[in-house]
C-alpha cells in the first residue's frame, strides 16, 4: 500500500476542507466528484435499461406487428414511433453523453491529473441534478396526454412543430424540448468544469503531454460539448416558440395537416436541420471520443507497452474534434439543401476518416510486439477496436453524396451509427466499468462472468447490426413500424426476424453484467490497490480514494503515463509518480 | 483466450464479407444514372472491403500472436514510429479523398444541372400518407393550387387543392400511380403539404426529400418498363411505413393512350 | 468619489503597519495562504481559476447567440414556397424599433459597465490590503465603501425596465412576438439578452449580500471580479445585438 510522496505538498486551492457527514451531504447533494461521477453513472445505467427495453419492444413489433408484448400490450404504429423516438433520445443523451464523460470523466479526470476535485464542485453538483431533472422530464413525457413524441431523436419540423401532425406531438413534444434544453444547460456547466479543471488543476509535473489519453479525450469532448450544446439550445428555444408562441422559424405557409390549415408562414424546416446537425455531428464525437481514450489506455496497459504514437493520438483527437464541426451537412444531402454545399461537406467528411484511421493503426501498433493480458477490460477494448473498424468503414459510403442517394434513411445508416455508438461506445463504457470497478468499490468483478458477457455481447452485436447493412443495400427504409405494406420488403422479413432473435439474446446477456456489477459490489474478490499493474495516478490512491483523493499529499509526476516494459527497469511498469528515469522520447 | 478471440473475429469477418457478396442485395436498377452510382458503390465497396478484412484479420492475428506466454520476456518498448505514422496517414488520405474525387462528378451530373428542355413534367406531392402525381396536360402548365381547397378524402385534384378556376388546371391529371413512358427524361417537381416526406425509388437509385416550403426540381430517366415501388424515406408520422406508391414505366404508346384516356375522362 | 488610496485608521498605538504603498501580491500558486497559515485557501489561485471558468463559460453563451444570429440572417434572406400564394415569398418586413428608448437603455448599460469596473477595482483594493486590515485595530475608512455595486445593480435594473418599456412600445405599434419574423427575432434577441443580464443582476445582488454577510474581502473580490467580467460581456453582447438589429433589420 505505498503512496507516492512528493515534496511537502501545497494545500489545494479549492477549500477542500473536511469530508462531508450525513447521508444527504455525502450521497445526495455531494460536492465530491467521485460521488457525482457515480450518480451520473447510475443515471446512465437506469437510462440504458429503459432504452434497451424500448428497443426490444421495437424489434419484436417490427417482425410480429400484431403481437401483444408484455407490459406494452399491442403496439400501434404511432406507439412504435414513440418507442423509437425515446429509445434514440435516451440512448444518445442519457447514456452515451453521460456515462463515458460525466460518469467516468467526473470520477477519474481529477484523480488522473493529480487534483483533489473538480475546479467547481458546487457547479458539478448542480450539473448532475439538472441532468437528473432533465431525465425526469423526459420520462414524464410518456405519461402525459398524447404520450411521448414520435418525431425521432432528430425531431424535424414540421412533424415536430405542429401538434396536429401526430399523436404525442402535443404536450409530450414540449416536455421533450424542455428536457433537452435542461440537458444542454447541464452539459454546458459540466463542460466548463472539465475544461477549467484540465487547464488549471494539474499536479506538479503533469504537463498536458503527460496526461493519460483518457484525460485528453475528456478534455476535447468537453470542448466539443461547450461549443455544440448552445446551438441545440437555440434550436430548441426556437421550436418551443414556434409551437407555443405563434412564431414561424421553421414552419412555412399554406400547410394543411389532417385537414386543418396551419397558421404559420415563412419559416424553413431546413433551418432546424442545420441547427440540429451543427450540434448533432459533434455530439456523435462526444459519444465516441471518451471510448477512444479508454481503449487507448487499456490497450497500452494490457499489452504492457507504451501507446504507439502518443502525440499522433492527441493530434488525431483534436483533428476529429475540429473537423467534427465542419461536416454536419452530410446528414442533409437529401434534404433539399444546395447540392454545391454537399460537395464541401462530403470532402470534409472523407477527411475526418483520416484521423480515425490513424487511431486505429496506432491501436494495432500498440498491441504489436506486446505482451497481451486477456483481462475482461482488455477484451472489451479489443472489441472496441473491431467494432470501431466495422462501424467506421460504412462511413465513407454515406459520406459520398452519390452513394448516399440510395442509402440515406435506410438500414445502412442504422447499421453504421449503431455499430459505432450503440456498440463500440458501449464497449468503451463496459471496458471502463470492468477496469475501474476495483478502484471505485475495492472489489474485482467476477472474471468468468465478464468473459461470458463479452463473448455474448460481441457476437450478439455483430449478429444484430451486420445484417442491417444488407437491408440498407436492398432499400429497406428506416423508422418503419412494420414491413407489411411495402412489397419489396417482404423477402427481407426473415432477416429482420434473425436480428430480433439476436437482439433478444444479446439484451438478455446484459443481465449477466448487471448481476456481476451489483453482486461484486458486495461479494467480489477484494481488490489490491493496483490490481492491473497500471501506471496512472488513480492507482496510487487508496481504494476507494479518500475525499480529497490523495490523502492530503499532492502527487508529483515525473513522466508520461505509458511507461511499460522499460528496458532495464525492475518491473514491467513504472508509475507516473515514480522518479525512476525513463528513456527520452 | 487469444486463439478464441482470433477465431471469433476472423469468423465474424468471413461471414459478414460472405453475405455481402453471396447475395445480390441491390434491387435491379433501371435508371440512366444507376450504372454510375452502382459503379461508385462497387469501387468504394472493394476499397473498404479490403481495409475491413485487413484490419480485422490483423487485429485477430495480433491478439493471438502477442499474447502473454507467462514468461519473463518483456514487451517491446516503443513509443511509435513517425515515419510509419506519416506513411499510413498519407495513404489513408489519398484513399479517402481519392474516392471522394472520383465520386464527385457523379453527384454533379445528378444534381447540378436541371432537366433537359424536352423533359416531361410531373409534379410529385407527398402528404400524410400518400403520394399524388400530377401531369400538366397539353398546355404543359400546372394549374394553381390553394391549401383551403385541399380535401384528401376526395382524392385526385381535390387532394392537391387544385383550383378549377385557373384555366391552366383544366387539363391537369392527377394519378395515384406514377405512369411514365420509358426512355424519356422526367422533370420532377417535389412538394409536401404537411410535413417532410422523401420520394425514394430504389430501382432508380433515386431519393429526394419533399419539404414543405420548397418546390424541388429533380430529374431522372427510366430505361426499362415495369412496375417499381416507391417508398417514403423520411419519418412523416404514424403512417410512414405504409406511404408507398407505384411507378409504372410503360412504352411511349401505352403512356400516350393512358394520358389521353385520363384527359377524356375529365370532359 | 473614493480616494485611490484608502485611508487606514490606526486604532491602537502598538500596531505595526501603515496603509498605502504598493499593493501586495497574492501568494503564488502552489503556496498556502501566505502569512495567514496553511488552513486558508489560496485566493490568488482561486481568482485565476474562477476567471478561467468564466471565460470558458462565456463560450457557450456566445454559441447560443451565434446560432440565433445565423438563424436571423438565414430567415431574413429566406424565400419559402407559400402554398397559399403558390409563389416564393420573402415575408421579411423591416422593423421600426423604438430607437431613442433603445439608445437610452444602451447608455444605462454602458454606464453600469463603468460603475461595475469601479466596483471591481474597489473590491480588488480591499482584497489587496486585507492582510493589513485583518490585523486587530486597523480599519479602512468608510469613504472607501462607496456603493458602486449598488449603483450598478440599479443601472442594470434600469436597463431591464427600459427594455420592458421598449417591448411595450413595440406592442403599442402592433408588433408582437408572432407578428412577423423580424419582430420575432427582435423579441427573441433582446429577451434572451435580458434573461442573461438578469442572471448577472442576481449575481451582483449576491455580491452585495456578501458584504452584509461579512465574507472575507478576498472572497468578495472573487465574486465581484467574476461578475464584473460577465457584466462587461453582457454590455458587449448588447452592443452586438443592437448593431445586428440596426444593420440587418
Amino acid at each position: 500500500m505505498t503512496q507516492a510522496h512528493g515534496p511537502a505538498g501545497a494545500a489545494p486551492a479549492t477549500v477542500h476542507g473536511h469530508a462531508p457527514t450525513g447521508f444527504i451531504r455525502k450521497y445526495v447533494f455531494s460536492l465530491d466528484h467521485k460521488v457525482i461521477g457515480i450518480q451520473y453513472y447510475f443515471l446512465a445505467l437506469t437510462a440504458v435499461c429503459i432504452g434497451m427495453i424500448l428497443s426490444l419492444a421495437m424489434r419484436i413489433h417490427m417482425v410480429w406487428p400484431d403481437a401483444s408484448i408484455p407490459f406494452f400490450g399491442a403496439i400501434k404504429p404511432e406507439q412504435y414511433l414513440t418507442l423509437m423516438t425515446m429509445h434514440g433520445t435516451i440512448m444518445v443523451f442519457f447514456v452515451l453523453t453521460t456515462a463515458p464523460q460525466s460518469g467516468f470523466g467526473n470520477y477519474f479526470l481529477p484523480i488522473q491529473i493529480g487534483a483533489p476535485d473538480m475546479a467547481f464542485p458546487t457547479l458539478n453538483m448542480l450539473s448532475f441534478w439538472t441532468t437528473f431533472v432533465s431525465f425526469a422530464v423526459m420520462i414524464a413525457a410518456f405519461f402525459v396526454a398524447g404520450g411521448a413524441p414520435l418525431s425521432g431523436w432528430t425531431n424535424y419540423p414540421t412533424l415536430s412543430a405542429i401538434p396536429m401532425a401526430g399523436p404525442g406531438e402535443g404536450l409530450g413534444e414540449d416536455l421533450w424540448l424542455i428536457s433537452i434544453a435542461l440537458f444542454c444547460v447541464a452539459s454546458m456547466m459540466g463542460a466548463l468544469n472539465f475544461i477549467t479543471t484540465t487547464l488549471d488543476l494539474r499536479a506538479k509535473g503533469m504537463t498536458l503531454m503527460r496526461m493519460p489519453l483518457t484525460c485528453w479525450s475528456w478534455f476535447i469532448t468537453a470542448i466539443l460539448g461547450l461549443l455544440a450544446f448552445g446551438v441545440l439550445l437555440a434550436g430548441g428555444i426556437l421550436l418551443l416558440m414556434d409551437r407555443n408562441l405563434g412564431t414561424s422559424f421553421f414552419v412555412p405557409g399554406g400547410l394543411v395537416v389532417s385537414g386543418v390549415p396551419v397558421q404559420h408562414s415563412g419559416g424553413s424546416p431546413l433551418l432546424w436541420q442545420h441547427l440540429f446537425w451543427f450540434f448533432g455531428h459533434p455530439e456523435v464525437y462526444i459519444a465516441i471520443l471518451p471510448g477512444m481514450g479508454v481503449a487507448s489506455q487499456l490497450l497500452s496497459t494490457f499489452s504492457r507497452k507504451p501507446i504507439f504514437g502518443y502525440r499522433a493520438m492527441v493530434y488525431a483527437m483534436m483533428a476529429i474534434g475540429i473537423l467534427g464541426f465542419m461536416v454536419w451537412g452530410h446528414h442533409m444531402f437529401m434534404s433539399g439543401m444546395s447540392p454545391y454545399s454537399a460537395f464541401a461537406f462530403s470532402f470534409m467528411t472523407m477527411a475526418i476518416g483520416v484521423p480515425s484511421a490513424i487511431k486505429t493503426f496506432n491501436w494495432l501498433g500498440t498491441m504489436w510486439k506486446g505482451k497481451i493480458r486477456f483481462t475482461v477490460p482488455m477484451l472489451f477494448a479489443i472489441g472496441f477496436v473491431s467494432l470501431f473498424v466495422s462501424g467506421g468503414l460504412s462511413g465513407p459510403f454515406l459520406a459520398q453524396p452519390a452513394i448516399d442517394i440510395p442509402l440515406h434513411d435506410t438500414y445502412f445508416v442504422v447499421a453504421h451509427f449503431h455499430l459505432i455508438m450503440g456498440v463500440a461506445a458501449i464497449f468503451g463504457i463496459f471496458a471502463g466499468t470492468y477496469y475501474w470497478f476495483p478502484k471505485m468499490y475495492g472489489r474485482m468483478m467476477n472474471d468468468a462472468l465478464g468473459k461470458i458477457h463479452f463473448v455474448m455481447t460481441f457476437v450478439g452485436a455483430y449478429c444484430i447490426f451486420m445484417p442491417m447493412h444488407y437491408l440498407g443495400m436492398a432499400g429497406n427504409p428506416r423508422r418503419y413500424s412494420q414491413f407489411t405494406e411495402v412489397k419489396y420488403l417482404a423477402p427481407l422479413i426473415p432477416i429482420h426476424k434473425f436480428i430480433t432473435y439476436a437482439a433478444i439474446i444479446t439484451v438478455s446477456a446484459q443481465l449477466i453484467f448487471l448481476f456481476n456489477f451489483f453482486w461484486s459490489m458486495k461479494k467480489g474478490k477484494t481488490a489490491a490497490q493496483n490490481p492491473w499493474e497500471a501506471t496512472t495516478l488513480e492507482w496510487t490512491t487508496a481504494t476507494p480514494p479518500p475525499h480529497d483523493n490523495f490523502g492530503g499529499v499532492t502527487p508529483v509526476v515525473y513522466h508520461g503515463p505509458y511507461e511499460y516494459s522499460v528496458p532495464g527497469a525492475e518491473k514491467d511498469y513504472i508509475m507516473q509518480t515514480d522518479p525512476t528515469p525513463v528513456p527520452a522520447h | 483466450m487469444g486463439l478464441a478471440l482470433l477465431l471469433i473475429i476472423w469468423l465474424i469477418t468471413f461471414l459478414s464479407s460472405y453475405f455481402f457478396v453471396a447475395h445480390t442485395w441491390w434491387p435491379h436498377a433501371i435508371s440512366a444514372s444507376a450504372p454510375y452510382i452502382d459503379h461508385q458503390w462497387h469501387l468504394t465497396f472493394i476499397a473498404m472491403g479490403v481495409v475491413f478484412i485487413a484490419a480485422q484479420v490483423a487485429l485477430g492475428f495480433v491478439v493471438w500472436r502477442y499474447r502473454d506466454h507467462g514468461d519473463a520476456a518483456k514487451a517491446s518498448y516503443s513509443h511509435g514510429n513517425n515515419k510509419l505514422e506519416l506513411t499510413w496517414t498519407v495513404l489513408t488520405a489519398i484513399l479517402f479523398l481519392g474516392l471522394n474525387a472520383i465520386g464527385s462528378p457523379i453527384w454533379a451530373a445528378e444534381r447540378f444541372h436541371s432537366a433537359d428542355t424536352g423533359a416531361m413534367k410531373v409534379e410529385v406531392t407527398g402528404l400524410q400518407f400518400a403520394w399524388y402525381f400530377r401531369y400538366p396536360g397539353p398546355d404543359n402548365k400546372f394549374g394553381r393550387t390553394r391549401p383551403d381547397l385541399e380535401d384528401a378524402s376526395l382524392g385526385g385534384l381535390s387532394a392537391l387543392g387544385v383550383d378549377s378556376a385557373d384555366p391552366a388546371a383544366k387539363d391537369d391529371v392527377v394519378s395515384g400511380v406514377l405512369f411514365l413512358p420509358v426512355n424519356r427524361e422526367v422533370d420532377l417537381t417535389l412538394r409536401a403539404q404537411d410535413v417532410i416526406h422523401s420520394f425514394f425509388v430504389p430501382a432508380m437509385r433515386f431519393k429526394q426529400d419533399a419539404v414543405p416550403g420548397l418546390m424541388i426540381h429533380m430529374h431522372f430517366r427510366p430505361e426499362q418498363t415495369g412496375d417499381y415501388e416507391i417508398a417514403c424515406a423520411e419519418l412523416c408520422g404514424l403512417g410512414h411505413y405504409k406511404m408507398h406508391g407505384i411507378m409504372r414505366v410503360v412504352s411511349e404508346q401505352e403512356y400516350d393512350q393512358w394520358l389521353a384516356a385520363r384527359e377524356a375522362d375529365k370532359q | 468619489m473614493a480616494t485611490l488610496t484608502p485611508t487606514l485608521t490606526v486604532k491602537q498605538p502598538k500596531s505595526r503597519h501603515g496603509g498605502g504603498g504598493d499593493i501586495p501580491h497574492y501568494p503564488g500558486g502552489g503556496g498556502g495562504g501566505g502569512g495567514r497559515g496553511d488552513e486558508s485557501p489560496d485566493y490568488g489561485e482561486r481568482l485565476r481559476r474562477c476567471r478561467l471558468g468564466l471565460a470558458v463559460g462565456i463560450a457557450p453563451i456566445v454559441m447560443l447567440f451565434v446560432a440565433f444570429s445565423s438563424a436571423y440572417l438565414v430567415r431574413q434572406g429566406l424565400a419559402s414556397w407559400d402554398l397559399r400564394t403558390n409563389s416564393y415569398i420573402n415575408d421579411w418586413a423591416p422593423l421600426r424599433m423604438p430607437m431613442l428608448l433603445l439608445l437610452i437603455n444602451t447608455c444605462f448599460l454602458l454606464l453600469s459597465s463603468l460603475t461595475m469596473e469601479f466596483a471591481r477595482r474597489h473590491a480588488a483594493r480591499l482584497a489587496a490590503i486585507a492582510p493589513i486590515t485583518a490585523m486587530p485595530g486597523i480599519a479602512a475608512d468608510d469613504e472607501s465603501s462607496f456603493p458602486w455595486l449598488g449603483i450598478t445593480v440599479a443601472l442594470g435594473l434600469g436597463f431591464l425596465a427600459g427594455q420592458v418599456l421598449a417591448w411595450r412600445q413595440m406592442e403599442a405599434r402592433g408588433l408582437f412576438l408572432s407578428s412577423n419574423p423580424s419582430s420575432s427575432f427582435f423579441y427573441l434577441l433582446t429577451g434572451m439578452h435580458a434573461l442573461h443580464l438578469l442572471g448577472g443582476v442576481i449575481a451582483l445582488s449576491y455580491a452585495v449580500v456578501t458584504v452584509w454577510l461579512k465574507r472575507p474581502p478576498e472572497a468578495r473580490h472573487i465574486v465581484v471580479d467574476v461578475t464584473a467580467w460577465y457584466w462587461h460581456f453582457m454590455a458587449l453582447l448588447w452592443l452586438y445585438i443592437f448593431a445586428l438589429l440596426i444593420v440587418a433589420h
